[in-house]
This record gives C-alpha cells, structure tokens and sequence, in this order.
C-alpha cells in the first residue's frame, strides 16, 4: 500500500508515489548491478540483463508489442520528442504537413509547432468536440498523401476523454500508408487496455515511469519494428538502445519501471472498477454540491474526473485544499499554472477554465480520500470569496 | 604554461567624486559595500586614492572573475578594469605589457600609451614612459598605429608607490551612488515585472531598500511566495542583504471585496496597502516607499488614481518607473535578470478579486466616503501591520525558482 495517512493524493496523472518495492528494486540494482551494460564482462552482462528483463516487463504490458519494439528514454518527454522528430526527419523529402489534435500534451503541441516551423511545414491542429472526444473523421479527413505525421493522445491527461486509436490509425493509413502515426499514451498506459495488435498503424506510441508507480526520468517508447527504416534519431552516440536513444542506460530506473509494470496490464479491469467506484461517489457529491460543471466526458477514463466550480478560482481552491492535505491540480502539471488549453480547445467559457480542478486517482485512492475532498471542497466553497 | 602575471582590481568611482565636502561619506559607504561583497572571493586589500579603488589580491586562491562579477553589481562605481602588477623597472614594464596586453594589440589597429607617475622617484619622466613604451609596443606589432585622439585601444601605465600597474580594457560597472548613501525606503514587491525594476532603479540611487510584500493565502499560493522571495534574493544583487516583509493580507483583502463598491476596489486596496507599509516603514525607522507604477498602466495607475492613494499616508511614494514604457521596463528586468521569474504565472495579490470594469477617474470624495463605510477596516489593517513576517534576504542565496 502506498498511501499515508492524513494525506489525501490525489493528482495521479502528475505523478504517483513510488511503489515502495520499486524503491528496494531501484536500491538494489543500484547497490549490486553496477556495470555497464555494454561493458563485455560479467558485471555488463548482469547488467544487460536487467535491462532486457525490464524491456521485456514492459514489452508484455503493452500487448501486441515485441520485446525489441521497446526502446527505454527518460520519460515522455523524451519519447515524444524522438518519435516526432525522428518520423519528421525521414519524411522531409515528400511531405509538407503534420496534422494533430488541438488538446496534446505540451511535449508534443510544442514540438509539432517548432517542427513545423524549422520544416516549413503546416501543422494542423483538430480541436475537440465540446465534450472534449476527437471526431476521428475530420481528424481523418484533413490528411492527404503530403502528411508527414499524425499525433493524437490515446488518454487526454486533463479530461481523461479516451480518443479511438484503432479507428484513427486505421484511417489514417488508408488516407496515406507513409504517414506515421503516434500515440502519447503516458496516461493511458494501465489505465486502458493498449493493444497495439487491434491498434494497428499505431508506428511510435510514449508512455512514462513516474505515471505508474515507477521513478521519475524513465519512460519507455514503442517503435514498431518496420518503422525503424523510417525514423532518423534525433541523437547522436553510441549504439545505446539500438541507436534510438544512445546513452548508458539508466540502469536501475529502467529495472524499476519494468518491476513497477510487471503482471500489472491484467489487473486493469479490477482496477478500473475501483476507479469507477471512487468516481461515482465523487460525482455524486459534486451534483450535491450544485453549480458544479463536468468538464470530463461521460465515458472517459475513470481515473481523472476534471471539473469546475465556476465560483473559486483554481490556485485559490488548491492552496486551500492542500493547507487541508488534500492535493489536486487545476490541468496539466507541465502547464504549470498557465490556463489549460485542453479546455480552451474544447471552447469552454472563461469562468470554467479558470475554476478547472482536476482529480485523478490511483489503484490506492480510497472512499475516504474522496470524502475529504468533498468536505474541503464544500467549506472552501462557502468560505472563499467567489471570482 | 607560463606563471600567471600577478593583477589586481581597479574600480572607478562615479558622480561621487563631484561630491564637496560630503564625499567621504559616500567613499566609506563604497569601501563598506565594497568589502561585505567581497566576503567569501579570498583574502584581498583594499585601498582608495584619487576616485579609484584598488583591489590587490592577498592570497593565492583569490577568484579575480568572481571578484570583478561582484563589483560590477555595486552602484558607485562606474568603470571596471584589472591591472598587471610588475617591478617598477622599465625592461619589466615592456614585458609585461607585450605579455598582458599583446592579444588585446593583436585584435585592433590604433593604439596610445599614456602614463601615471604617482611615484617621483622613479627615473623615467610620464611623457619619455609613454614615448618609450610605445615605440616598443609598435616594434613587437608592427601593424598597429598611434592614435592619440581615438585610439582602440589605450594602454595606461601607473607608476605607484607599490609596483607598476598596467592596466587591461575597461568594462562598464553599475553607474550611480552608493547604496545606503541616499537613506533607506521600503519597496512594495508584487511579484510582478515592474517591482524589481523600481527597487533596482531607486537603489541606484543610492537609497537602502527592503521590501514588503502583501501575500493573501489561500488566494495567493505558496508559489507565488517562494517567487517573491526569489525576486527579492535576485534583486539583492545590487540591494544588498535586506529583509522581505511579508504581510497576511488576506482578511483585509476579503473585507474589501466584500464592502468595497467593485469599480474603486483597486484603489482602496492600494490605500490600504500604502497604509500598511507606511506603518511598517515608520516602526523599521525608513524614510519612503517605493512601487513600480508606472503612469496610466492600469486603471489605478492613472493620475487620478495615484492622487487618492497618495493621499493615504505621509511618507513620499517614489515610482521611478513612472515615466517608463513597458517593454523599457521589461528591458531593465531582463538585464537585472528578474524578467524570467516574474513571468511565472501565479496570482498575485493585486491580480485577485480585481473587478472587470474598474474606474479610470475615481474622485477622492468617493473614496473617503467609502471608506468610512467600512468602520472593520483600520482594525484589520492594525492586525495585518502587526502580523508582518520578516524573511531576511542574503545575497547569492535566493532560493532556485
């Protein structure tokens, strides 16, 4: 059990506590396989061998992928900066466009923008429906045979909306088979069933440690094997993860991320359930509440319920809740504090995206947690000054 | 490698010099800054003479970079440069000039030699050092030229009782006076751009500065303080130590938004800050506030507006950046380094609860009348003054942001 008592944590998709035996593991290797896994004696073996015991961990919670599929980086961030440069690169003979949705992640909005602009290149972002879903045709219907690329977010890390992968790619392949097709999948991983054989045309897809109980600076990128040809790494070194990312591997984070995943995609649908339940009692106590607005679709990830007050402003509702140990977040943690443009995209009011709170849960959260943000929540309603 | 010609620290002294009799109280105020700045680069001597201070490195260990980094951030001094040390003989002065300054000769076209001689004794005449040393540059550079009207570069020979210092380019230092020299202030720090500019500004001035910041939790989080306090540790820099006066603000500010008439809110708010540091001002014995207003901004930056909230209180309110545009500002933050942390984007006390058609042209007779309808205020206020927390700021240690 990772929870403590007397705190309430619950801001799951800008990071989780470590798993405590992802610690002792982290310890360990740190303590015993501290060779380098490239080096050609037994303390390299050792260490190599770790490192491919936890590619294969990985490997298997992402069914549909090989072992050799899995590349080891240092996090999101990471992944989603070598897929989209990598894929843009090796397209820049033919194509003229990327086309994206209008709710990614910072890491990949960011750098489709600067590739677009270095490239020359039209970036097309789709906005969301108002319930925050992607209309895959008109995400479909704006590439052509010129499209470089297409990114979409597997789960949005603000409203937990649940985008269609396998419609997408498919259809993205069908408009245009050389345009690669990646996948930010950092808050989906665990929370959804991945699997890259029904998603198929998925080329790059990017999850995270941190977001699963794992340490924080590794993370893991899928790249299906036939894409290899057609990704130019943006880096420069040694022959470190086949070249995708050189570097010597981080060895005790990537085995820490492997023991973190390891068995646990089978453990998605109990968790889920749980997830659900947390949400419904949350939810129920928002509607007793009143005045609230949920800006979180219906059939969205269970763990991440986003919503607004629409009378407390964020930082205000958050500062108050955390001087009670109940912690949440007003949109994505890598906005820090900017207005959250997932609900601006969604074309939300002012007063809701200033008001936005997002919880999002882990397999630890309890009813308990739930109730003590509901009851900070109602005296910080009747107490603060409304905007 | 060779052996590392020994320097020092010439540092130039500003308007200062043009002070009468009061100049020696501006030249110790230096020599003070001077020496509590220095605190921690080595062991080193200084000493003052004809509006130049002289730093001579004692110990080998001596950082002159750090050294020279620092000084460039004390107000007073004008201009910096280092200077090579050599035996007062004529042989060594021409060595150590081609050794020291031979890259600088290298880089340019023109060139002049002028000469110092402090020290009577030394048998060379200022006019013969020049000619000499010149004619000597020239034959180990032959490409260089005399210029004696513009040269590039202008090699200065000073003959002292200590040595012979040939000295290496200037740079420019921080300009005005003394930082004590012109009394003591408190500065209203919001977190914002045009804060730090004006504690910056006033400071150059010669002025001592703390500052007061007015923190509304849970309105304002706890973010938006450690940004505070990480402004108030960049703009010591050139302040030097001082104190961060952080006032719980937020029961007044609740007060006022609930009785307050929503299109005068922001000047009253202002009324009742101003109130606050002036009572902190005149228990911490300073003689002035300062804030980073800056003329018709916003809606209480305008001339009426600063009109009601000077009326407030006594003390003068100095607003250096009164007359200046915003991207002027935005360029003084950027040089002072503060630009990158005020645009961290948490609310701050004077962002919350502002209404959204504030008035332009309040008259004082509104705001006195609304303010005597607010008979809970004065007490809050006497409370919040009371409650004041002081973080002390040291220089170099501003928490990472």
């Amino acid at each position: 059990m990772r929870s403590m008592p007397a705190l309430h944590y619950l801001d799951n998709a800008a990071t989780t506590m470590v798993d405590p035996t992802a610690v002792e593991d982290t310890l360990t290797t740190l303590r015993f396989i501290w060779g380098n896994p490239s080096s050609l004696y037994v303390e390299g073996l050792t260490a190599q061998a770790a490192v491919q015991r936890a590619r294969a961990w990985v490997a298997e919670s992402l069914p549909g992928a090989r072992r050799d599929e899995i590349y080891f980086t240092s996090g999101g961030t990471e992944s989603n900066n070598i897929a989209l440069r990598g894929a843009a690169r090796a397209r820049t003979a033919w194509a003229d466009n990327i086309v994206t949705t209008g709710f990614e992640h910072p890491s990949v909005q960011n750098t489709l923008r600067a590739l677009g602009k270095e490239l020359g290149w039209r970036v097309t972002e789709i906005p969301p429906e108002p319930d925050g879903t992607l209309d895959v045709q008109k995400l479909v219907a704006a590439v052509n045979k010129r499209t470089a690329l297409v990114a979409c977010m597997a789960v949005n890390n603000e409203t937990g909306a649940v985008q269609d992968i396998a419609a997408l790619a498919a259809g993205v392949k069908a408009q245009n088979s050389r345009c690669a097709v990646h996948v930010d999948a950092v808050q989906a991983w665990l929370r959804v069933p991945i699997d890259l054989k029904k998603w198929r045309g998925v080329d790059t897809l990017s999850v995270s440690g941190h977001k699963v109980h794992a340490p924080k600076g590794v993370g893991a990128l899928y790249l299906c094997d036939n894409q290899r040809q057609h990704l130019a790494p943006p880096y420069t070194g040694g022959h470190q993860e086949r070249g995708i990312r050189p570097g010597t591997e981080n060895v005790a984070g990537i085995h820490a991320l492997g023991w973190a995943v390891h068995g646990k995609a089978g453990e998605i649908a109990a968790r889920s359930a749980a997830a659900a339940e947390l949400r419904r009692r949350l939810l129920e106590g928002l509607y007793a509440i009143g005045g609230i607005t949920v800006n979180s679709p219906a059939d969205a990830v269970p763990e991440i319920v986003n919503f607004s007050t629409d009378r407390v402003n964020s930082q205000t509702m958050i500062e108050f809740l955390g001087r009670r140990q109940v912690y949440v977040s007003g949109g994505s943690a890598c906005d820090k504090g900017e207005p959250s443009h997932t609900l601006l995209a969604m074309g939300c009011g002012e007063r809701t995206v200033k008001t936005a709170l997002r919880v999002s849960f882990c397999a630890d959260n309890t009813p308990e947690d739930v109730d003590a943000l509901l009851e900070a929540l109602r005296e910080g309603l009747a107490t603060l000054r409304h905007i | 490698m060779p052996d590392r010609i020994p320097e020092i620290l010439l540092a130039y002294e500003g308007e200062m010099t043009l002070k009468g009799l009061n100049r020696g109280r501006f030249e110790s105020c230096l020599n003070k800054t001077i020496r509590s700045r220095l605190r921690g680069v080595g062991d080193c001597r200084i000493t003052q003479a004809q509006s130049t201070v002289f730093i001579a490195p004692a110990s080998p260990d001596f950082d002159m970079d750090e050294a020279e980094r620092r000084l460039a951030h004390i107000f007073g001094l004008v201009r910096l440069s280092r200077a090579a040390v050599c035996e007062k003989d004529f042989a060594a002065i021409c060595r150590t000039a081609e050794a020291y300054l031979g890259l600088a000769l290298r880089a340019v076209r023109t060139f002049k030699v002028e000469a110092k001689r402090a020290d009577k004794k030394f048998p060379m005449q200022s006019p013969e050092l020049c000619r000499e040393l010149g004619a000597h540059l020239l034959r180990c550079h032959p490409h260089l030229r005399v210029d004696v009207h513009d040269p590039q570069l202008e090699v200065m020979v000073e003959i002292r009782e200590g040595g012979a210092y040939l000295h290496g380019p200037k740079r420019e230092a921080a300009g005005g006076l003394p930082v004590g020299t012109s009394g003591r202030a408190l500065n209203l720090l919001s977190g914002g751009i045009d804060s730090p500019v004006a504690a910056y500004m006033m400071a150059r001035r010669g002025l001592a500065l703390h500052h007061i910041h007015f923190a509304s939790p849970p309105y304002t989080s706890a973010r938006a303080r450690q940004k505070v306090e990480a402004l108030a540790g960049l703009v010591s820099e050139y302040t030097g130590d001082c104190t961060l006066f952080v006032v719980p603000y937020t029961a007044p500010q609740e007060y006022l938004r609930d009785h307050a008439p929503a299109e005068i809110f922001t000047v009253l708010m202002r009324r009742s800050m101003l109130r606050i540091a002036a009572a902190v001002t005149k228990r911490c014995e300073l003689d002035a506030l300062v804030t980073g207003e800056s003329l018709a901004q916003v809606a209480s930056q305008t001339l009426a507006a600063l009109q009601c909230t000077d009326t407030a209180q006594q003390l003068p309110v100095l607003r250096p950046c009164i007359g200046m545009d915003k991207n002027e500002i935005i360029a003084v933050a950027r040089r002072i380094g503060t630009f990158e942390t005020s645009i961290q984007p948490y609310e701050d006390c004077c962002t919350i609860f502002t209404p959204p058609h504030p008035k332009t042209r309040p008259h004082l007779s509104e705001i006195l009348a609304a303010e005597a309808a607010m008979p809970g205020l004065p007490a809050l206020e006497a409370a919040a003054a009371e409650g004041v927390e002081r973080v002390p700021v040291r220089i170099g240690e501003a928490p990472p942001f």
